[in-house]
């Protein structure tokens, strides 16, 4: 669509907000839709149930010509620009959306088809995608590899027109109710690490994959391990070049990293961070610590934080796309996002005081703030560790010197492992 | 400083920075620590033909902007004066700029008229000796007596105090805040000059004992300056973490080729990852600073109900991690980041100064919570 074709951001805008408050649900005050990493108290089928909601809720969005707003209209999506998809972002506030089914399945699943796929790929499921009928995940992580990521043992073998998958990934959020996976395996094993990958998509439900659903230290159990075995998958569904995954995961990552800030994704502008989803002011209050100056100091902190996080990742997303920053600075708003969030979850902790280790059943806020801290690192580890984007930021951004490496330059199955032992 | 400035921005910028390289470079500066006033007053009047001293003024009072935002421009400016530590009242004679020409009216024209000519320095007093030195703490007592206005109390620190020809100084009235334009040569007017960490930055304490004036010296009306006040706090503090934000640059792109050049254990420090990671925490804290500035001076241009949060948000930021920064910076230096000889410590006094001026990073912080708890009850 040609920029004179295209409605201009504040009549979107306009068109968006009417049509969010006659046909989107207000929430309730306090009411949060967002996915945090608290478990809840619902029975499988309740869960379920939710997801088909959402399911709903993203039709209804496509039916009204709000769905993939930076999506070609060709797969469906609306031709629009990041601009329009922040002014969506801010109208959506305080009113009821697909918010679970947002990552991954957005981006960066159907930002990786979109940009790799091939056009039979794109129109089979980004429509689709955009409908709410095929919800997406990410078979990349493997538990012998987590930051690693380019290490995958998972293999893929070539069987006339079809690939045959065996090996476990981890990591992935809600792969028990996910209708497709996006995965990482290896073609190559005669090759250096990145020079032997491939991706491949795949349904999630169907025999030869095992999905099993891992308990968090908090209760929660989003999480999920795969165990392929014998998974046939035919060539057609083989994202990029054989052996050139690495190319395809690089981007991949890339959109991974872009959070909150990519234009593929809805996010309302009331996500907090790392409080799990609590407001400060409403912890300290509750707490009745509300007029302790150095409380008040505290929120101030969580509040900055959030508010310079969100800022960062606007000026990296727009550096980005405007080509004043490489690509690869995108890690600066991961970074700090994982470092911000870790420091709110601390800060709600100790507003909360004693109430964040032991409470009643009806203590609100604060009673929560102990067992988010308890898990406050997940935001420097889920999606790609801090030190992993420390290293990125200063080898690709500031081009200082790389790590040293044993596996570069090796075939990969020469390259060391746990419980190998060559070297 | 935006990452996208339009050609007329850039040109402005490109102006700036290579008058400021030519008349003020490193040298100069350093010479300038013994100069009693801290900046050559012809240098400022040239800089204030390139436009330093126009871009809070409309043009009806004879300002003009380069963009349609005088403040994002200023902040471009702010921003080479940073990164070359340069000398000047940058901050002071632009807040008193934009008061005047927003509320001073006809009878402080003339005066304007010379600070925008770049020949009057004129600066704002507006904190307090202790224990009234808290951010927004102002008990400078002003009160009308017939036809006159007179001024009692301390303000401090004043910048460039004794060089101003004029202080805006915000006072109390029985009525409220009120602001008066007061001639620094003015009976009962006294500057005494204070130290500093900057080298160039020169303040001072201003006594005013029974100050009187006549009642058009006032700027605005009696007890009704507070939104004025506010706004100029705004103003200061963009433009100064402007400022802030181009020390921090310089002291991290030095150090950054500092740990390329360096080799300690046959190796450039560049490759270590403890201080590869510390290089990229740095550069987070300096994006963040450049986005968070940004977000408040646009927000403050437009005069946005965010823009108190964004401000002090930007100014508790920056003031935290612009002086982290430019610590660490002078720990991978090593022993020389500490010499007077290295140029890092011009980049460290700077962020060093602007931390503790217009409230300390807590104080901003403190003021975050209040507007947030503020909108909690209005949501």
């Amino acid at each position: 669509m040609s920029a004179d074709e295209r409605e201009d951001v504040e009549s979107f805008r306009q068109r968006a907000r009417t049509w969010i408050r006659a046909n989107l649900r207000a929430l309730e005050p306090g009411e949060d839709i967002e996915p945090n990493l608290k478990p809840t108290n619902l029975t499988q089928e309740e869960e379920l149930a939710v997801v088909t909601h959402e399911r709903q809720l993203q039709r209804q969005l496509f039916d009204a010509g709000f769905a993939g707003l930076c999506f070609p209209t060709r797969y469906g999506g609306q031709g629009l620009t990041p601009d329009h998809q922040r002014a969506f972002n801010a109208e959506i506030g305080g009113y009821e959306y697909p918010a679970r089914i947002q990552a991954p399945t957005f981006s960066p699943c159907a930002s990786v088809l979109l940009e790799f796929g091939t056009e039979e790929q794109k129109l089979a499921h980004i429509p689709a995608i955009l409908k709410g009928e095929e919800i997406w995940m990410q078979l990349l992580s493997e538990p012998s590899s987590g930051s690693d990521v380019a290490a995958a043992l998972t293999s893929a073998v070539q069987e006339g027109d079809e690939w045959v998958l065996n090996g476990s990934k981890i990591w992935t959020t809600g792969a028990w109710w996910s209708d497709w996976g996006i995965c990482l395996a290896r073609t190559n094993w005669d090759v250096p690490k990145h020079r032997g990958l491939s991706v491949f998509i795949l349904p999630i439900h169907q025999p030869g994959v095992a999905v099993h659903r891992i308990e968090m230290l908090n209760g929660l159990k989003e999480f999920c391990q795969e165990f392929l075995t014998d998974v046939r998958v035919p060539d057609s569904d083989r994202i990029g070049e054989v052996d050139a995954g690495w190319t395809v995961g690089t981007r991949w990552m890339f959109h991974e990293r872009m959070l909150y800030n990519s234009p593929f994704i809805t996010v309302s502008p009331g996500k907090t961070q790392g409080g799990g989803g609590v407001s400060m002011v409403d912890v300290a209050r509750e707490a009745g610590r509300l007029d302790d100056s150095y409380v008040r100091d505290l929120v101030g902190e969580a509040r900055m934080l959030e508010l310079v996080g969100k800022a960062l990742q606007r000026r990296v997303g727009e550096g980005i796309m405007t080509g004043k920053m490489v690509d690869q600075s995108a890690a600066l708003g991961r970074l700090f996002a994982g470092a911000s969030i870790t420091r709110i979850a601390t800060i709600a902790f100790d507003i909360a005081g004693a109430t964040g280790a032991a409470w009643t059943g009806d203590e609100g806020a604060p009673a929560d703030c102990g067992t988010t801290f308890l898990m406050r690192q997940a935001s420097s580890i889920g999606g790609g560790t801090t030190e992993m984007a420390r290293n990125v930021i200063s080898e690709r951004v500031l081009k200082m010197p790389r790590e040293p490496s044993l596996d570069r330059d090796r075939a990969f199955r020469d390259v060391p492992r746990a419980g190998s032992t060559r070297s | 400083m935006l990452l996208q400035l339009t050609s007329d921005q850039e040109n402005f910028r490109e102006t700036t920075a290579r008058f400021l390289t030519g008349r003020v470079p490193i040298e100069q500066v350093r010479r300038l620590r013994d100069d009693p006033a801290g900046f050559d007053p012809e240098f400022w009047r040239q800089g204030a033909e390139l436009g330093w001293t126009s871009l809070l003024v409309s043009e009806e009072n004879g300002g003009g902007t380069i963009s349609d935002s005088g403040l994002v421009d200023l902040t471009v400016l702010a921003h080479e004066f940073g990164v070359r530590a340069a000398p000047g009242p940058l901050v002071p004679t632009n807040v008193v700029a934009a008061a005047l020409s927003g509320v001073g009216g006809p009878a402080h024209a003339a005066v304007l008229a010379s600070v925008l000519a770049g020949e009057t320095t004129a600066s704002w007093a507006y904190g307090e000796a202790a224990p009234h030195d808290r951010l927004g703490d102002v008990q400078l007592e002003v009160r009308v007596e017939g036809g006159e206005v007179v001024l009692n109390g301390v303000k401090r620190p004043v910048e460039s105090a004794a060089q101003a020809a004029r202080l805006l100084v915000t006072g109390r009235a029985p009525e409220g805040l009120t602001q008066v334009l007061v001639p620094t040569d003015a009976p009962g007017v006294s500057v005494e000059p204070m130290r500093t960490v900057d080298l160039t930055r020169r303040f001072g304490v201003v006594r005013f004992d029974d100050v009187r004036l006549p009642l058009d010296a006032v700027v605005g009306e009696v007890g009704g300056a507070a939104d004025q006040v506010e706004r100029q706090l705004q103003l200061a503090i963009v433009i100064m973490n402007a400022e802030a934000i181009g020390a921090m640059q310089a002291a991290f792109e030095m150090t950054v080729q500092w740990s390329f050049d360096r080799y300690s254990f046959g190796r450039p420090l560049a490759s270590y990852q403890e201080l590869k990671h510390r290089f990229a925490d740095m550069l987070s804290w300096l994006e963040a600073s450049h986005a968070i500035n940004d977000r408040a001076a646009a927000a403050v241009e437009a005069r946005s109900p965010d823009a108190e949060e964004l401000v002090s948000v930007a100014k508790a930021f920056i003031g935290t991690y612009g002086a982290e920064l430019a610590q660490d910076c002078v720990q991978i230096h090593g022993g020389i980041g500490l010499t007077y000889e290295h140029d890092l410590h011009l980049f460290l006094r700077r962020v060093t100064v602007d931390r503790a001026l217009y409230g300390t990073p807590a104080e901003h912080r403190q003021r975050i919570t209040t507007v947030a708890e503020h909108l909690k009850e209005t949501a």
